[in-house]
């Protein structure tokens, strides 16, 4: 059986019923479980104080912003290459949900930097490259909206996503070079030494969990939504076909 | 090719063309810039680099819906389309009319704007050569916005909102080295950056360009 | 080279309009197409023009050989009539721009921008651009609208005149163009009842 067989938007409804009710939870439990032990469990910081527990938030929320973004690149390739309506659905879906995290890391990127810095907004490199792929967003949504036929919407905004990606990569490295800015490096990395101390870490990998799986299970369920949308339409499609050819037989 | 370039160039220079309107509005900016900011010349100074280099970006982005949208709705893009020119050629010809309409003329516009607002006699150079470094690949990516808007019916404000956060690199590194070039720094860097940018988008963009162009016109 | 459909279905706004339509196209011949409005005569002379994809089937022999006009001239108001043929002209690498004047009459009007001409002396205008594309197919969406009878002759004249160069005619018009043509009514070719499901954009979706 392949991969590509849910592709089928029948058969990805079906199965998105099925996985969503455990997505669902698993979010809700690893998001109130890494919360809940980030807040209370772990001591402040002895230089930030209460001030750094916003990283809970802050940090998968930006995580997902910037992950949003790549999925909807692939879907954009998948539906460029393959044509699969469920791909564009999906890219489409998950837009409003990555303008969300962005919203979200850089509103408590503003409340964290106000204690720390002084200041509640500094054009910092990593934040002024957030507002920047926060316009990338409104103008793929827009672009969405303002189409009225799904495929031709589909495949102008896929390849506005694909631009698009180029140009936020290319503006990351435009803005490195504008400006050093003062933000602290990467929390977390994979070949570098951990800039988080294994308090705050465990209970930082659980809040990403949980931002993982919520994104998920949002961007499942906004796709449903959307193919629910599209059947409407072509069922009305084919029922205004059936009675204007009724008419016709009938004049 | 020169056919395409010498019929733009013609209307775009004949009455309702609308060349010289992206200079006016240039040359508006530049004087309200004193108006909101007040005339004193060490302020003005500092920040003549970037305004020019905002002033003309917008002043190209005034033009943008003009290169294709005339021509979609009177249907010479489907005739184009089944001509024996490439679209993505089409559309590079197009890009060049654009600039050679609206970028030069501010490339030209530029020093004599910077006196007005007090640019220090080392950033002349600097600004005129990031300008004509950098205009190209405003009007290469601004092609690149009208192909992807050209079926919406009132597509000029989107076209804006899609453009802008494109220009982000180009801005950043063409008023970069102007900047740098008005202080006496050295902008060797920021140049090749932007001159790399310009030879890239020239390079590549036309092909995306042309692709959502095949959208539009099905 | 023949023009040949096989089995094409075209679709309009994602939902299919014809199927299933086959035909071929000798030199020298012309095929007029009949139908009411929007039953997807446009939609099936786009495709076949290669500015919209089919939904299946194939146009074989079309490629670099057609020269589409539709609805709209592609003529700009700010340019002289000459000046209008001389740029097609170039950029079809042909030169013969008196003929294609002389062919519909358009001498006097000549150094006329094309914004000052009546909507008939336009359209004749359009159609002239045909003669100097050079190619083989004309493809023609409604080509008489707005032309008075002499006009209309002037037209069928040039038709016949490219017919016997062994040039081919694809025409979708409702009136009698006193031409030696095949008749294609597309009626029979409409997508029926629940049109949906046909290769529609939508059909996975019910």
């Amino acid at each position: 059986m392949s991969l590509w067989e849910y592709a089928n938007p029948v058969k990805f409804l079906r199965l998105s019923e099925r996985v969503m009710p455990w997505l669902w939870g698993l979010a809700v439990l690893c998001l109130s479980l890494g919360l809940v032990w980030g807040f209370f469990g772990t001591p402040d910081d002895f230089r930030q104080g209460s001030t750094v527990k916003i990283i809970y938030i802050h940090v998968p929320a930006a995580l997902m912003a910037i992950n949003g973004w790549f999925m909807m690149l692939i879907a954009s390739l998948i539906w460029l290459i393959r044509r699969h309506h469920v791909s564009a659905l999906a890219a489409k879906a998950a837009a409003p949900v990555g303008v969300t995290m962005t919203l979200i890391a850089l509103i408590t990127g503003a409340v964290w930097g106000q204690p720390m810095w002084g200041t509640w907004w500094a054009w910092d490199p990593r934040l002024t490259s957030f507002l920047i792929l926060f316009l990338f967003y409104l103008g793929y949504m827009a672009l969405w909206s303002a189409i009225e036929d799904p495929d031709t919407a589909a495949d102008l905004t896929s390849v506005l996503c694909l631009v698009g990606s180029v140009f936020a990569v290319l503006s990351r490295y435009a803005v490195n070079f504008w400006n050093q800015g003062l933000h602290q490096g990467a929390s977390l990395s994979l070949d570098k030494e951990k800039n988080v101390a294994d308090v705050f870490y465990h209970p930082l990998l659980l809040s990403i969990a949980g931002f993982v799986l919520l994104f998920f299970a949002l961007v499942l369920y906004r796709t449903g939504t959307e193919i629910r949308v599209r059947r409407t339409r072509a069922l009305r499609a084919r029922q205004g076909a059936r009675q204007g050819s009724l008419q016709e037989g009938s004049a | 090719m020169r056919a395409l370039l010498v019929r733009d160039l013609r209307l775009a220079l004949r009455a309702g063309g609308g060349f010289g309107l992206g200079l006016a509005f240039f040359l508006i900016v530049v004087v309200l810039v004193p108006f909101s900011v007040g005339p004193q010349p060490e302020l003005l100074g500092r920040i003549a680099a970037g305004v020019l280099w905002l002033a003309a970006l917008l002043a190209c982005l005034l033009s943008l819906d003009r290169i294709l949208a005339l021509d979609f709705e009177d249907g010479t893009l489907d005739v184009l389309a089944t001509a024996p020119l490439p679209l993505e050629a089409v559309l590079s010809v197009k890009a060049l009319a654009h600039w050679l309409t609206t970028g030069v003329p501010l490339v030209v516009a530029a020093p004599v704007l910077a006196v007005l607002l007090n640019l220090p006699a080392a950033g002349y150079a600097g600004l005129v050569l990031s300008l004509a470094l950098g205009t190209p690949a405003l009007s290469v990516i601004g092609t690149f916005g009208a192909a992807l808007t050209v079926g919406i019916k009132r597509g000029g404000l989107l076209l804006s909102l899609l453009v802008l956060p494109l220009y982000v690199p180009t801005l950043i590194f063409g008023a970069e080295a102007a900047r740098r070039s008005a202080q006496g720094l050295d902008a060797t860097t920021p140049m090749l950056m932007l001159a790399g940018i310009s030879a890239g988008v020239l390079a590549l963009m036309p092909f995306a360009s042309a692709a959502v162009l095949r959208v539009n016109l099905r | 080279m023949e023009l040949t459909l096989s089995d094409l279905s075209v679709a309009r706004g994602g939902l299919p309009v014809l199927a299933g339509v086959s035909l071929s196209l000798a030199p020298g011949h012309a095929l007029v197409l009949r139908g009411p409005n929007g039953s997807g005569k446009t939609t099936l002379l786009r495709t076949i023009a290669g500015l919209q994809p089919a939904l299946s089937g194939q146009v074989t022999g079309a490629e670099d050989r057609i020269a589409y006009a539709g609805h709209a001239d592609g003529l700009k108001a700010m340019l002289s009539v000459r000046e209008n043929l001389t740029f097609w002209a170039e950029v079809f690498g042909t030169r013969d721009v008196e003929r294609a004047m002389q062919a519909f009459a358009l001498v006097p009007l000549a150094e006329r921008l094309a914004g000052t001409l009546s909507a008939g002396q336009k359209r004749r205008l359009g159609l002239a651009r045909l003669l100097v594309t050079g190619r083989t197919i004309w493809v023609l969406d409604e080509p008489t609208v707005s032309l008075d009878a002499d006009a209309v002759a002037l037209f069928a004249g040039a038709v016949r005149a490219h017919l016997a160069q062994g040039g081919m005619a694809l025409i979708a018009t409702h009136i009698d163009l006193g031409l030696e043509a095949a008749v294609l009514d597309v009626t029979p070719f409409r997508v029926a009842l629940d049109g949906v499901g046909f290769g529609s954009s939508d059909e996975a979706f019910l």
